[in-house]
């Protein structure tokens, strides 16, 4: 030993630094800003006590609270409706019998290359109670009654921009599906098949079990995603979430909280408080699948 | 090199030099409705009297403006002069070092301490604006709905009620057009806008600074009882309308009545093809005394860390100028100059707002001076509590206690 492999070095480097720069240093500094708090323009050091204050001041809590809670809604929804109908869409597209195929696979993966602001925007034209096509249409088919105005009812306003965000993604399970579904050995599937397990058996008895990985990695990918979730509920609903904070999510409470908002001005510290907490809880949610999950998926080989 | 090469290079070697002389200075502003007029009007105006200087309008969003503003500020890119918000966020920023004390500046002389007030220390002693704008509160109204269905512009509360009811009758047009989405609109075109009315303009705005009136005071809340009202009249789906659909169902002609600002003025004369007139804040009984909201909106400052400050300042003794009120009190109607010297509007629906400073009782947003300088922040609580009562998911009570409940947790004189 003792030779430094130079051309590893030097190959590394360039990677390293940007991401220590652009990464590493302002995730760690923004922890350290997070235990500081300002008193008559000086920095202080105040420990935990930004956290306190988020954790148990019922001004701070509330919103806190309020936020993490629908932040977990949006993620269930994603993982209730945005993936089983990934896998679905994979398992048809990956279907021998399928005809164009190959453009319902870009037709379904377009809007997850738009932008969130035109997703955002668009939708929100869509829905709206006084220009949109959602009332007209509805009521071509007789069923103007179920309109309301979603994106403006607390009760609605969440699982709405969560569906849309679903519609956007969708593309995104499916794809990663459908690539591990082909990747299946077709000795495997025509093994079955002189076994006699054909069709949806097939498909729930061989190649689920084969494709859990996949689906594992989806939904942790879901899970970072949704737990910094940000644009859409900003270009739908503006920084202050509304109606009445019901699609708060925590990045839209951070965002408020370390730029301000109208008068509000911004507070870097408590706003480094709960950009912590979001990195905590995305770091816990994480280890529990690193751990609890990811271990105990069975990998085969083939 | 050939006589002709030499030539070009040589002409091109004095370009630039000349150009090198001419400063650009650029302006932050949340007013991006403004950019035609700033370019059409105001900045041609200044070029021509100060050549060397160049302007760079760079509007944001308005909702968004202080918090780009702010973390341009601090990391040094933002432009050279900055439109400031009145009191706190600009208060803030001149203590934050920001902003350029204007103690000096000539131009001030030009402002009376009221109109001063949005944009000077506590003690008074450091006016780090120059006060360009203030905007009156009021409702603007579809003349030709008006007429047609024979209706007569409200002056108390009981027939401006009865005025919305009659509309909501016919049944072809909406009442009012408001949203309730934005939220904001709830408490600036509802709330600030019938509220001086109630809690008397600036006895209940000083009262509540002071301490001695309480946000669930009856005089407050019978502001949201009246805004409770309103959801019956603002048409299908209000909840999730925002500012611009309220401002285009008016202008269509769709709805009656637009709780509004004078801001909207300008934008509505270029929208609108039918005539409008406007009414202030209807009062409790025939004659009592009205009051409004004239607020004082705009000012515009110099970044403290401007490379040009000579030329900046410049240009801020103009913005104070007479000739500069008068181009845009009528570039911008419906922004009216805070200078003493007055100046004639010609525009007749900004006129009208302006004629009403003559028969009521000015006052400012009761939420801009000190109330919203903590946690939770009482402006953006009041956007909040106002589009709630509006949509009835919070009774007025509630709303107000609410407020005044935040309010006392940061506030000394409201403990």
């Amino acid at each position: 030993m003792g030779r430094i492999r130079w051309h590893v070095v030097v190959f590394l480097a360039p990677a390293v630094l940007v991401y220590t720069a652009v990464m590493i240093f302002p995730l760690f500094d923004t922890l350290r800003l997070a235990l500081f708090n300002a008193e008559d323009k000086a920095r202080i050091f105040v420990g935990l006590a930004n956290f306190k204050r988020l954790f148990l001041d019922p001004i701070w809590s509330e919103q806190f609270w309020n936020a993490l809670a629908n932040n977990f809604w949006f993620f269930l929804i994603h993982m209730l409706v945005q993936n089983p109908i990934g896998i679905a869409l994979a398992a048809l597209l990956s279907s021998p019998k399928l005809r164009f195929a190959a453009l319902y696979r870009t037709a379904i993966f377009v809007p997850t290359i738009l932008s969130f602001v035109i997703v955002g925007f668009a939708w929100k034209l869509i829905l709206s109670p006084i220009w949109g096509i959602a009332p007209s249409m509805l009521d071509a088919v007789g069923l103007k009654s179920l309109f309301a105005p979603w994106l403006g009812k607390e009760e609605y306003a969440l699982t709405t921009l969560a569906l849309i965000s679903v519609w956007q993604f969708v593309g995104i399970p499916m794809m990663l599906i459908y690539a591990a579904l082909l990747s299946i050995p077709e000795e495997i599937l025509e093994a079955g098949e002189v076994d006699g397990i054909t069709g949806l058996s097939a498909f729930w008895k061989i190649k689920l079990p084969l494709i859990l990985p996949s689906i594992g990695i989806i939904s942790i990918l879901t899970f970072v995603g949704n737990f910094n979730a940000f644009d859409l509920i900003y270009a739908a609903q503006g920084a202050l979430a509304g109606p009445d904070f019901s699609t708060d999510i925590l990045g839209t409470f951070m965002y408020r909280t370390f730029f301000g908002f109208q008068l509000q001005l911004g507070d870097p510290y408590m706003g480094s408080a709960i950009a912590s907490a979001m990195f905590g809880i995305i770091l816990i949610g994480v280890c529990i699948y690193l751990f609890g999950i990811q271990r105990r998926l069975r990998h085969y080989q083939f | 090199m050939t006589k002709t090469l030499k030539g070009a290079l040589l002409l091109s070697v004095l370009g630039t030099g000349a150009w090198a002389q001419d400063v650009t200075l650029t302006i932050e502003s949340w007013r991006n409705d403004d950019l035609k007029i700033w370019q059409d009007e105001i900045i041609p105006a200044f070029e021509a009297e100060h050549p060397g200087i160049k302007l760079n309008f760079t509007p944001s969003a308005p909702a968004e403006y202080n918090a780009i503003l702010n973390s341009k500020l601090d990391a040094g890119s933002a432009g050279d002069i900055i439109t400031c918000r009145p009191f706190d966020a600009s208060l803030a920023l001149y203590e934050g070092g920001k902003l350029a004390d204007l103690s000096d500046l000539e131009g001030m002389s030009n402002f009376s301490d009221v109109a001063k007030s949005a944009w000077v220390t506590d003690d008074g002693e450091h006016p780090f604006c120059v006060p360009m704008g203030a905007v009156i509160h009021g409702f603007i109204y579809n003349k030709e709905i008006f007429e047609e269905l024979g209706l007569e512009e409200p002056t108390t509360v009981a027939e401006f009620y009865d005025v919305l009811d009659k509309i909501k009758e016919d049944g072809t047009y909406t009442p009012m057009a408001m949203g309730t989405n934005d939220q904001w609109e709830a408490a600036t075109m509802g709330y600030q806008n019938i509220g001086p009315t109630y809690w008397k303009g600036e006895e209940g705005r000083t009262a509540l600074i002071s301490g001695d009136a309480k946000l669930n005071d009856p005089q407050f809340t019978e502001v949201f009882t009246e805004l409770a009202k309103w959801g019956d009249y603002l048409g299908d789906g209000f909840e999730a309308q925002t500012y611009p659909d309220s401002q285009n169902v008016f202008t269509l002609g769709r709805a009656a009545i637009y709780p509004a600002g004078s801001w909207e003025v300008s934008g509505f004369n270029n929208l609108a093809d039918f005539e409008m007139g406007a009414f202030p804040p209807p009062v409790a009984a025939e004659g009592d005394t009205c009051y409004i909201s004239d607020h004082t909106d705009i000012g515009i400052g110099m970044n403290a860390a401007t490379e040009h400050p000579e030329e900046a300042k410049t240009f801020l003794n103009w913005v104070a100028s007479p000739e500069f009120s008068k181009i845009f009190a009528n570039a911008l109607p419906g922004f009216y100059p805070l200078a003493s010297e007055p100046v004639e509007i010609t525009d007749p629906l900004a006129a009208e707002f302006a004629s009403w400073r003559d028969q009521c009782e000015s006052t400012i947003r009761s939420s801009y001076q000190i109330l919203s300088r903590g946690t939770p922040n009482l402006e953006n609580e009041l956007w909040n509590a106002s589009a709630a009562v509006i949509k009835g998911t919070e009774t007025p009570e509630e709303a107000a206690n609410r407020l005044q409940e935040g309010l006392a947790s940061w506030y000394e004189n409201q403990q």
